[in-house]
């Protein structure tokens, strides 16, 4: 392995969450742990794909990456720096190079502004080009993300999702950033038209070299484009390797049961159907020892108590399971 | 090139008014509002062009024709002074018209930049600013007024200058309700997607505020703004009936109604304060139907509550 320094390092994630449902007579706090000490690392032009159910925070760790929400405890470098502990002035400068994709099509646009001033507002406030230019711009990025000139005076209400989150990429990719979090991009689309929203993502990676942090739900989503993945669990990561090992290798019993739900089109490949038992445990209060036993096939009895490292198995495959 | 940017930029106008076109489409077919809007249009006319036409105008005191009942020369009859009743209700609906647009827009500006603020920033700017509005609300208004009312009348304000005093007055007491309004528009619009990719964006607070949130909240405040209207208008008159607001010798609809107090003018003397009574109440019904019909007109979704 070279030794350059990481894109993006996440040192000892955790978040949480304060419930303080407080009513006049009592007052009961539950504390969710949405990131529960999470690492891994992003490095730079590589697609890291990172995949976990509802509520297992996703959107969180994404979030905290790009300081859209505070962390409790743990470190987030990007190129070095941490990005919690720049000052205003700094973090202005930052946001220019690391940009975020929302998930919901709809709301990630505000209904009131013609998506060409959407697209090019963030190079004027950041005083990067005059309005001339940005014009150009914007007709540029629209070309590159496959919207036609004519859409830059539109209102988002006359887009269909998909055409919605191309301009959602569109006003990502105008400020040149090095880095995107795409939070879960094509989940509230059409699947026929969720392939072509990937491509998008990876024909743009390709001209921009752009380095992804690529949210999901689902690990057939990821497996196109990523080129490492992390599967994460009630807010800790079970699993995390390179995409040829996560889909070939799977050594966690979580991320076994995620690919035996996945449909296989070749029938030659035969793949043992692991099916879950019961739903995902309230995470304010999550199973104590390994998080999933309580769903887990071949739980033993030091699972229900002993929380398991998150060792390295083989090279850059690491897996936190008493089993493995 | 050139030929078809005009022409995109020509369809983006015709689309962006397109949003307000139907609101004012519906806004038409609505009759109760259209009556509303009528009313005070003519009410208006009534009030700013009327003046002019009228011979009696400026107050001419006239000695020999005091408390005349309608005739030919006086339509309403003539006040304990001999003056024309239909030219001081004129001059009067000049001063509560005034009043309730003056106090409208005051308490509206107020009450949207606390709002916003209490919004925006949060913390402890959110805490002062609706630890005040509680407060206000819960003091009922119209004792709250008359103890302001009492207060200033003590600062020897000219009689033609207490409109203004009234103004102020109003809209101190009526920004709270709708600071608590906007506020909380707010915050529901802080959550939403795009709001947060205002700030993954790296927008400035001034971008957030006056490209983002403002126009979204322009439909509450045309609709909250139109009612309280009417609010302010009542109020004037209470406290001018009371000698509190606006005070004679400049005429107010509340003011004028003040003749009832007196059990002859008010057995005997019915064009006296009948007149101001309708006045205020086609006014203020008037506003309402109006300010109903514009909710509706800009959110069809707000009118099952
Ligand atoms: N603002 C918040 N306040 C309180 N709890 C929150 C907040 N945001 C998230 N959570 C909790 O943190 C946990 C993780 O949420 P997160 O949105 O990161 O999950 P996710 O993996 O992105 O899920 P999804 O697939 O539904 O988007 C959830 O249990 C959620 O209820
Ligand atoms: S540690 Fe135990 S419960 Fe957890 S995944 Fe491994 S076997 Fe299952
Ligand atoms: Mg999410």
């Amino acid at each position: 392995m070279d030794q350059k320094e990481p894109l993006v390092e996440v040192k000892n994630l955790k978040k949480h969450y304060k419930d303080s449902s407080r009513s006049l007579f009592k007052r009961n706090q539950s504390v969710v742990k949405a990131v529960d000490n999470v690492s891994f690392t992003i490095e730079e032009g590589e697609t890291f794909g990172l995949v976990g159910e509802s509520g297992s925070g996703k959107s969180t760790i994404g979030r905290s990456i790009l300081r859209l929400t505070d962390i409790t405890d743990g470190e987030i470098l990007y190129k070095g720096k941490s990005v919690h502990q720049l000052s205003k002035q700094e973090l202005r400068e930052h946001r220019k190079s690391f940009q975020f994709v929302f998930q919901d099509p709809f709301s990630s646009l505000n209904p009131r502004i013609r998506i060409g001033d959407a697209i090019g507002e963030a190079l004027l406030d950041h005083g990067l080009a005059t309005k001339k230019e940005i014009r150009e711009k914007v007709l540029e990025v629209l070309n590159l993300c496959g919207l036609a000139p004519y859409h830059i005076d539109r209102f988002p209400h006359e887009f269909s999702g998909g055409q919605r989150q191309r301009i959602g990429i569109a006003r990502a990719i105008i400020m040149d950033p090095e880095f995107i979090v795409a939070d879960e991009p094509v989940s509230g689309l059409d699947v026929s038209i969720q392939a072509q929203i990937i491509n998008l993502f990876s024909d743009l990676q390709e001209k921009k070299q752009l380095t992804y942090l690529f949210i999901s739900h689902d690990l057939s989503v990821v497996e196109h484009i990523a080129t490492r993945v992390g599967v994460l669990y009630l807010g800790t990561l079970m699993e995390l390797g390179s995409r040829d090992e996560i889909y070939e290798n799977p050594l966690h019993p979580y991320t076994k049961s995620l690919l035996s739900a996945i449909p296989i089109p070749d029938p030659t490949v035969k793949r043992e159907r692991i099916v879950l038992q019961g739903d995902v445990p309230n995470p304010a209060n999550p199973p104590t020892g390994c998080k999933f036993h309580t769903r887990c096939p071949f739980a033993r009895e030091k699972c229900k108590t002993i929380v398991p490292e998150f060792k390295e198995v083989e090279a850059n495959h690491f897996v936190a399971c008493h089993l493995v | 090139m050139e030929e078809t940017t005009v022409q995109t930029e020509h369809m983006a106008k015709y689309r962006k008014s397109n949003l307000w076109k139907q609101v004012f489409r519906r806004l038409v077919k609505n009759k109760m509002a259209m009556t509303g809007l009528g009313f005070l249009i003519f009410i208006f006319v009534f009030c700013m062009i009327g003046p002019f036409f009228s011979p009696y105008a400026n107050g001419g005191v006239d000695a020999i024709n005091i408390n005349q009942p309608p005739s030919a020369e006086h339509w309403l009859g003539t006040d304990a002074l001999g003056r024309d009743v239909l030219t001081r209700l004129m001059e009067a609906g000049r001063i509560s018209l005034t009043v309730g647009l003056g106090a409208m827009v005051m308490s509206v500006f107020i009450g949207t930049l606390l709002g916003v603020l209490a919004g925006f920033y949060q913390g402890i700017v959110d805490q002062i600013i609706m630890r005040t509005a509680d407060v206000l609300m819960t003091i009922p208004g119209l004792p709250l007024l008359f103890i302001m009312a009492a207060v200033m009348s003590e600062w020897k304000v000219p009689a033609e200058n207490r409109l203004y005093i009234v103004m102020v007055m109003l809209s101190i007491v009526g920004w709270s309700g709708l600071a608590r309004l906007v506020r909380s528009q707010i915050l529901s619009l802080r959550e939403r997607e795009y709001m947060h990719a205002t700030e993954s964006l790296g927008l400035r607070d001034r971008r957030k505020l006056f490209v983002h949130l403002l126009p979204n909240i322009v439909p509450l405040l045309i609709v909250v703004g139109t009612l309280s209207v009417g609010g302010a208008i009542l109020s004037e008159s209470v406290l001018s009936y009371f000698g509190l607001g606006v005070v004679p010798p400049t005429a107010s609809w509340g003011n004028m109604i003040n003749a009832a107090n007196s059990l002859i003018d008010f057995q005997n003397r019915p064009w006296l304060w009948i007149p101001p009574g309708v006045a205020i109440f086609l006014t203020v019904i008037s506003i309402n139907l109006l300010g109903d019909g514009l909710r509706d007109a800009i959110d069809p979704k707000m009118k099952s509550r």
